[in-house]
């Protein structure tokens, strides 16, 4: 039994709610989390290996050190913070895509090698699709299936580069994989689609925001946090990621500012919550890797409550427009307040769980002379506070009354938004206990005057620009619109282009064939403007005439023989 | 709509509004004053600006949301610009 990989408790649950129904399947659902959380604590030893061989390669189904334990408690806690949330849904699909999600997601961060790393990497993309899907509008089945095409992509590269590394190294182990050679690189860009890299995020912000009011909570756990996880193990201290990641904290918020769907402000401060962890996993030092890992942590916390509260407004009310929600205070305080705790949190503010996570990587840019990148970090921290921190309660619960006077969030969203923000709070309040589970042993405490008060200054002030420009009429309104992004190279400029290719290969066609055809038609014409012209014979040969005439000289070898010889 | 649509509501009294607003821009006020009294630890140049902080948060702001309202110019299109 100890080493029963965890992600099999997932798997077998998920045959387990097909034959059962009502309250039996509900339990069931709650108690996988819970019982695969405690299998790990009490049954799995850390440095245990379990090997299976197939065929002539190893596989290593449970690598366990202190990097997959503390993401593999993260996604139990995810899970079951889900799950509450959905717990209404009264739909297999969903439950099954649930338990198989997040059981993938604990398979690939107990992953050894690289062949089990990709069989989950494909299970993940093929689950979480289904939470798009099920919204069963147009919009949602076109974004799912470039969704999956993209993440499906990911993978290919995924096993490509794993092939190729076989081939140079001869081994599939998933360790340290470094930015060396076509494997390197290929690897590299697999989870850089996954962690949506900028111009390979696309999948995210188009998907997220299409799937159903439960599915996007489930969806911004998993994916792009394996994806973080693996970067953690295969990329740690490549320089690149420190641009990549301060890119990726940097252009969202712009998007974000000035869009309308509040659950794709969201998948944009998504990315740019994944730009700290990305450039803590590029900074490689001690401190800003576990920066990179706590904050992953907080930021499923904070980030699925807010995707929770938008869910639940979501679910009442039947949209998430910002531009036309508003006051929804009146009628849904509690989910208020709660969405005011995840905005907090993800806003970094002191006693919040964003700031003890957060403020690592920041230490840990400063420590490494990164000064300058570090400016541009500090804007991309004013500008969450702007865009997730400030916006989404404002216009959601605030601004100008809507007049919609929803139902307060059903109490299973309610429970789960509670717990969240009370992990969110603890977590802020209590740091030391996610400090002794981060990987890496560094001496590191958040709380101290200077990095408290500097940290309120830059809050404070941010809120004060967001209430001048609403005074001085310079807030961009919320608009009806669509905002072009990385995905309009795939969803108009390529499309139009593979039209325009079409329709020139038809005019080449039409040419070539005018090219082709106009000798014959000269021949044809001195042929018939010759002096044979003139006998109709020469001029065409139907079958019936030959018919004719070879009839007509059968006749007259009958005639012959019998007048002649006679 | 139900009775409860009607109830006065908190912020549904402009007083309240302000009462919040005053208060806000007291403790904005407070934490630049603090920051006069206070030692924090330097580590680049920048940082020795009184009030470094707050200048940089507001200015950050400012210019995130004037950029992000002139790129509406470049990227916004029509809501079903896709589905066409």
């Amino acid at each position: 039994m100890n080493e029963l990989p965890p992600f099999l408790i997932f798997f077998l649950a998920s045959l387990l709610v097909f034959p059962t129904r009502g309250v039996m399947r509900k339990v069931i659902l709650l108690a996988t989390p819970i019982l695969a959380a405690l299998h790990i604590a009490l049954n799995i030893d850390p440095s245990v290996n379990s090997v299976f061989s197939l065929l002539e390669f190893e596989l290593n189904l449970l690598r366990v050190d202190k990097l997959s334990l503390l993401f593999s408690y993260l996604f139990c806690v995810a899970s079951l913070l889900a799950t509450i949330f959905a717990l209404h849904v009264n739909d297999t699909k969903q439950q099954i895509a649930g338990l198989i999600y997040a059981g993938s997601a604990l398979g690939a961060v107990f992953a050894g090698d690289f062949v089990t790393l990709f069989i989950f990497w494909e299970l993940l993309a093929i689950s979480s699709v289904v939470f798009i899907w099920s919204r069963a509008t147009e919009r949602a089945i076109s974004a799912g299936v470039r969704y999956l095409i993209f993440q499906v992509l990911s993978g290919v590269l995924l096993l490509a580069g794993a092939l190729v590394h076989y081939k140079s190294t001869g081994t599939l182990a998933f360790d340290h994989v470094g930015l060396n050679g076509v494997s390197g690189w290929l690897i590299f860009i697999a989870f850089g689609i996954k962690s949506a890299f900028p111009f390979l995020h696309g999948w995210l912000t188009d998907g997220y925001p299409e799937a159903t009011a439960t599915g996007t909570v489930f969806l911004s756990a998993f994916t792009t946090k394996v994806a973080v996880y693996s970067l953690a193990r295969g990329f740690a201290g490549e320089e690149i990621l420190v641009y990549i990641g301060v890119t990726m904290a940097c252009f969202p918020i712009f998007y974000a500012v000035i869009e309308n769907d509040l659950r794709r402000v969201l998948s944009y401060s998504l990315i740019n919550q994944v730009g700290f962890m990305v450039t803590g996993i590029g900074i490689g030092t001690a401190l800003s890797l576990n920066g990179a890992v706590a904050h992953a942590f907080s930021d499923v916390i904070f980030k699925g409550l807010l995707f929770m509260t938008m869910g639940a407004v979501l679910h009442r009310v039947g949209h998430v427009n910002g531009s036309d929600l508003g006051g929804l205070y009146k009628t849904m305080p509690k989910t208020t307040l709660l969405c005011i705790i995840g905005a907090m949190s993800i806003s970094a503010f002191p006693l919040f769980s964003g700031f003890v996570s957060k403020s690592m990587v920041m230490a840990a840019m400063v420590q490494e002379h990164y000064h300058l990148l570090w400016l541009f970090m500090l804007f991309a921290s004013a500008g969450v506070f702007h865009h997730a921190g400030i916006k989404i309660p404002y216009f959601a619960f605030f601004a100008h009354d809507s007049g919609l006077r929803p139902q307060e969030s059903p109490n299973n969203m309610l429970i789960a938004m509670g717990m969240a923000a009370g992990l969110c709070l603890f977590i802020g309040m209590q740091p030391q206990y996610l400090y002794s589970m981060l990987p890496w042993t560094v001496d590191y405490w958040p709380y101290d005057l200077t990095h408290v008060l500097t940290q309120l200054q830059l809050l404070f002030f941010s809120a004060l620009a967001f209430v001048w420009l609403n005074k001085q009429g310079l807030y961009p309104p919320e608009l009806h619109s669509t905002n072009l992004d990385a995905e309009w190279v795939y969803r108009k400029l390529l499309p139009a282009g593979v039209q325009r290719g079409l329709a020139f290969a038809q005019n080449l066609k039409a040419s070539a064939w005018a090219v082709a055809v106009a000798p014959m038609n000269s021949v044809r014409r001195s042929l018939s403007e010759s002096s044979m012209a003139k006998y109709n014979l020469s001029e065409s040969w139907p079958t019936g005439s030959m018919v004719l005439w070879i009839s007509f000289t059968l006749v007259a070898y009958l005639l012959l023989d019998i007048f002649i010889y006679e | 709509m139900s009775e409860k649509s009607n109830a006065k509501h908190l912020f549904d009294d402009p007083r309240n509004v302000d009462r919040l607003l005053r208060v806000f821009y007291a403790i904005c006020v407070l934490l630049v004053i603090v920051d006069f009294f206070v030692h924090r630890h330097i580590e680049m140049w920048w940082e020795k600006m009184p009030a470094f902080y707050a200048l940089y948060g507001f200015v950050a702001c400012v210019v995130l949301v004037i950029a992000a309202k002139k790129m509406r110019t470049v990227v916004m299109r029509k809501e079903d610009y896709y589905d066409e």
